[in-house]
């Protein structure tokens, strides 16, 4: 005997100007320029808000153990009550997923959250790669993490070796007109990517993530509040799921987490072709090979064929299924915030309020966000319409 | 189950941290041996001042100089200093609310012991005399016996303080599982022991206190071979902070023959750009004086020469 | 409002754990239990959450490992906080409310003595002012119990009270790392540890892990001959700022218990790591001397960091399973001096 997901809309997106270092704010003004973007892209105070959840990857980052603390002050959590989730790398899009269900419940009304990282007050590769005892420390960060499943794909797809660089070339076109985004490089093209040193093979320099501060805030609202605003970006559905980060079975290129989360999420949200349906995606792809990777694993293409989508400039603004207008996290990568990024400019599309690096007419999108070892997963499909089921 | 192996390790970073401009004009502030305080909307004064007001939640914009010399609110004792704190001799919390404050600021109170100090009694900051623009600037509070004495030697201001180092660092006693500590105590006497999960069956190495796809534990063990095959690689070309072995390196997961799930070692004596998925690898063993209780026992694999193995034995673990 | 219940619980806990930071091997066996007190596999279990710290563990992703203890083929639908257990079990009690889940598993873990623990703690404190002169939990609760004999709202004797009561209570309670009740005499004549704390009146630090069963209407009453259902949970967040707040209070203990009805509670489980904040939270909560406080012992004689506050819920929840009361509250909290606080109330039906 299940209840019914009350609606919930997403009426205010903020973001900051992402940068390697923003020595310019402190924690709390990383946090607060998100913040206020947001609630004044809805129309309300902070005083107005019933609840916040603030979302962050590991506390190593910034060296403060359960930040939310220090920060309650700050972002006027004080009297409200405050939630941290912490899920690796998919925390943007899982802390989201939790703000949202507390309105989706009825239990609160307005729900702030916000989520980022100040990667810059210490070095993610240290943090990431601290050696346990009895280990051996072969891993060199996430990129050495997924490089050998990269690998894989190119190996079981059969993918020419130019598709990662397609990629890469046109998310950092994409975050040109993205004026939040981190990387502003306009001489990136397929060809001086594939010219970039090879960091872990077959994983290049220019097909890699930047390490960047940078915070997210989404406002998420009930039904009655959302008639505030002209254009509430409607959640049609929203999904978390996870698997060990070292089973037997596991497929690493395609893993069952994130098949299982897509097939509920479409499910959810009634959505029968995603290649057809969705009209923009926000899909976390930190090296440009996940792209076609969570193309396949989405559904959007079939197992061996994501990379096609790519080669032929489908997932370039224009295409029939643009992925990451935003420059996604290639362009901009606060790892805390990543997911909620995602989440945000998804919503943003679907809003008509994507400035430059609008899809046209974009009605439906996906906010897409993974983590750890690819064991993590948090979606959500945004529509500019109020959900019918 | 054996008694689990455990090691120390520690946890550091000189953090980098930016202030922002109100913790920052705080910070200026004691660099020139001058305590700031913020007003809030309220009007009170707040040492440190807050970095957004508590009532309106704007940045705080009004600074107010209050004295270095006021009163004990609350105190309490430290009998056992840790590592970092202002003093390494027992000492007193306290908190001090300084003449113009309204609030009180939190620091060290270098007393000889509890009876030396009490609520209300009047107190003094020591300063340093490097001053940095740090909450350190201030050593400790000291009893303010009411003689005048020589300002702190006071620098003008020059830059806007607009950062600090916090160096963090923690000591942990890192513990492995029971069937960790198993498995590399037999990785101590040069043998690969993995665990055999009785719900699916599964070998794992090194063995899980739990297997992650059932959540049973593994507890049959299973002798497995020192060769394998590697099913996927990546080459390192990039360093590091932390990193302990130089690039370029190849990382790859080896698939030990008899194993359900592929280790993950270094490949050598191969030039990288010569290693192939399903290349036939064997352990290189250090010399066994240096062996310890860890998976570095194996220096690296290195190529039998063997053909590759046939990808259809290997895909379904890509 | 979907009515959800705590329908199972289990704990472990020791002084010492000599296994790994993640502690799977404690919450394997715990995990059984709780589908032994169900009757379920993890197969019904409809949504994990998690809560745990990355810091006491000393390393990113600590809970990670632990999400192995599952067994998460298939895929699970799992989150976690970086909070104790009672957030956990607060986030699995919302998924529940959404309707998407039935049924929901909350665990946490935590071992303290990895590390040191009274000072990794200062690592949860503002980071540009305080941290930097590292001012453990000890102390910081010493200035606040000081500032309240300071202005007569509690003494010493109140607080060696709670400290006798709790470590005689906990005589009856096999996973207690203290216990042994005296008398408040016997008490004050102990030393000062932490002046005007003595060590009695601070928790110890100890190791464990613990697990709540939640189940909605439908579920918990086929597992359960008497559930305890949850008629109201919330929580709240105050100021870090020792400064600005008055230490001798709790607002957000208040706010919570404000927010429930907590009319004819029989027995409360509060989360107090010392023994003058169990009396804050008494005055914030407006509990009378006919409620029985803390029959487990509370944090005073157990306080495994991550769970102890979940374990308070479990405590409380027993108390209705075995009929001895019909209403309970249980408390957790969180950060320096009572900072944030969570209140929910059970009851048989």
């Amino acid at each position: 005997m299940a209840g019914r997901k009350l609606p919930a809309a997403v009426i205010g997106v903020g973001q900051t100007h992402h940068r390697a270092a923003r020595k310019d704010v402190s924690m709390p003004g990383l946090l607060r320029e998100a913040i206020d973007r947001a609630l004044e892209d809805a129309q309300m105070t902070l005083d107005e808000i019933d609840a916040i959840v603030v979302g962050k990857a590991p506390d190593l980052f910034e060296g403060v153990m359960m930040p939310e603390l220090f920060l309650a002050d700050a972002i006027g959590a004080v009297g409200k009550p405050l939630l941290r989730v912490h899920t690796a790398g998919s925390v943007g899009g899982s802390t989201a997923i939790v703000a949202s269900s507390l309105v989706q419940s009825g239990v609160h009304k307005k729900v702030l959250t916000v989520a980022y990282e100040k990667q810059s007050e210490s070095n993610a590769m240290w943090a990431l790669s601290v050696p346990i005892p009895f280990n051996m420390p072969v891993h060199a960060g996430a990129g050495g993490y997924f490089a050998p499943h990269v690998r894989s794909y190119i190996r079981r797809s059969g993918a020419p070796t130019h598709i990662g660089a397609i990629v890469a070339a046109k998310d950092r076109q994409n975050a040109l007109k993205n004026p939040y985004a981190h990387l502003k490089n306009p001489d990136t093209t397929v060809e001086s990517v594939l010219a970039s040193q090879m960091l872990w093979d077959p994983i290049r320099y220019d097909e890699t993530c930047p390490s960047s501060d940078g915070a997210c805030a989404l406002v998420i609202v009930s039904e009655d509040e959302a008639a505030r605003s002209s254009n509430p970006a409607w959640i049609h559905g929203t999904v978390m799921r996870s698997e060990a980060t070292t089973a037997a079975e596991r497929d690493q290129v395609n893993p069952q987490a994130s098949r299982d989360a897509a097939a509920a999420l479409w499910k959810q949200a009634g959505i029968t072709n995603p290649l057809e349906e969705i009209d923009e995606a926000e899909i976390y792809v930190p090296f440009s090979w996940f792209e076609p990777m969570w193309l396949e694993s989405l559904g959007f293409a079939a197992e061996g064929e994501g990379w096609k989508l790519t080669e032929a400039g489908e997932t370039a603004i224009g295409g029939k299924i643009p992925v990451n207008a935003s420059g996604g996290v290639l362009s901009s990568n606060p790892i805390g915030a990543s997911g909620m990024l995602r989440f945000g400019e998804a919503a943003l599309q679907v809003r008509g309020a994507a400035g430059e690096h609008q899809v046209d007419g974009a009605r439906k999108a996906l906010g897409h966000a993974y983590g750890g070892g690819s064991q993590f997963f948090a979606m959500w499909v945004v529509g500019a319409e109020k959900p019918s089921n | 189950m054996s008694r689990t192996l455990s090691a120390p390790i520690t946890v550091a970073f000189d953090y980098t941290r930016s202030t922002g401009p109100v913790v920052g004009r705080f910070l200026e502030g004691l660099r020139d041996a001058q305590v700031v305080g913020g007003r809030t909307s309220e009007g009170k004064v707040v040492v440190p001042p807050p970095e957004y007001d508590p009532v309106t939640h704007q940045q705080t914009t009004e600074f107010v100089d209050v004295a270095d010399t006021g009163v004990v609110t609350s105190w309490t004792w430290v009998p056992e200093p840790v590592k970092g704190q202002p003093l390494d001799r027992p000492f007193a919390f306290a908190l001090v609310t300084l003449d113009g404050a309204d609030t009180p600021l939190l620091h060290a109170l270098d007393v000889a012991g509890p009876e030396d100090v009490q609520t209300g009694m009047r107190v003094r900051v020591r300063w340093r005399d490097e001053r940095v623009g740090d909450i350190t600037d201030i050593a400790c509070f000291e009893p303010d016996d009411g003689e005048t004495r020589l300002a702190a030697l006071v620098r003008e201001t020059v830059d806007p303080v607009t950062g600090i180092i916090v160096p963090i660092e923690l000591d942990y006693l890192y513990a492995a599982s029971p069937e960790e500590s198993l498995f590399y105590s037999s990785v101590a006497e040069g043998k690969l022991v993995g665990q055999r999960c009785p719900t699916c069956q599964k070998v794992y190495i090194p063995p899980r206190s739990a297997c992650p796809a059932d959540g049973t534990p593994t507890a049959e063990e299973v002798p497995l071979s020192d060769s394998g095959t590697i099913t996927t690689f990546c080459i390192v070309n990039v360093p590091f902070l932390g990193q302990r072995i130089t690039p370029p390196y190849v990382s790859a997961y080896v698939l030990l023959d008899g194993a359900d799930i592929a280790l993950l070692h270094l490949i050598l004596d191969v030039p990288a750009d010569e290693v192939r998925m399903g290349m036939r690898v064997k352990a290189v063993w250090k010399p066994r004086e240096e062996w310890g209780t860890t998976i570095e026992n194996i220096s690296h694999f290195a190529p039998t020469g063997e053909p590759d193995a046939d990808y259809e034995t290997y895909k379904q673990h890509l | 409002m979907r009515d959800v219940a705590v329908v199972g619980f289990a704990q472990r806990q020791m002084k010492e754990f000599d296994g790994s930071p993640t502690c799977v091997e404690l919450l394997v066996p715990l995990f059984a239990e709780c589908y032994e007190q169900t009757g379920w596999t993890r197969k019904d279990v409809g949504f994990w959450c998690s809560g745990s710290s990355d810091y006491l563990a000393g390393r990113s992703f600590s809970f990670v490992q632990a999400v192995d203890a599952i067994g998460v083929i298939p895929p699970v639908n799992e989150s976690h906080v970086e909070m104790d257990l009672a957030w956990a079990m607060y986030e699995a009690w919302i998924k529940i409310q959404t309707g998407e889940v039935d049924t929901a598993l909350v665990y946490a873990f935590g071992k303290s003595s990895a590390g040191v623990l009274r000072r990794t703690l200062s690592l949860q404190l503002e980071p540009y002012t305080m941290t930097p002169i590292w001012p453990d939990t000890v102390s910081l609760a010493g200035l606040q119990a000081r500032v309240g004999i300071d202005q007569g709202v509690w003494d010493e004797a109140a607080m060696a009270e709670v400290a006798n009561r709790s470590l005689t209570d906990a005589e009856k309670n096999e996973h207690a790392i203290r216990s042994g009740g005296s008398s408040v005499e016997e008490l004050l004549a102990r030393p000062m540890y932490a002046d005007p704390l003595r060590k009695h009146d601070c928790a110890p630090v100890s190791d464990g892990a613990a697990a709540i069963v939640l189940a909605a209407e439908g579920k918990a009453d086929e597992v359960c001959e008497r559930p305890a259902w949850i008629s109201g949970i919330s929580h709240y967040v105050d100021s870090m700022s020792l400064g600005t707040r008055d230490l001798t209070r709790s607002p957000s203990a208040q706010r919570a218990g404000a927010a429930v009805d907590l009319n004819g509670v029989e027995v409360a489980e509060l989360h107090a790591p010392f023994s003058h904040q169990e009396l804050i939270l008494r005055t914030e909560l407006g509990l009378g001397d006919d409620v029985r406080i803390n029959p487990s012992g509370g944090a005073l004689t157990a306080n495994p960091m991550f769970s102890a506050g979940g374990i308070r819920v479990g405590e409380a929840a027993r108390r209705i399973w075995s009929g001895e009361a019909s209403k309970v509250l249980a408390h957790a909290t969180s950060g320096p001096a009572l900072q944030q606080n969570l209140v929910t109330t059970m009851e048989a039906r």
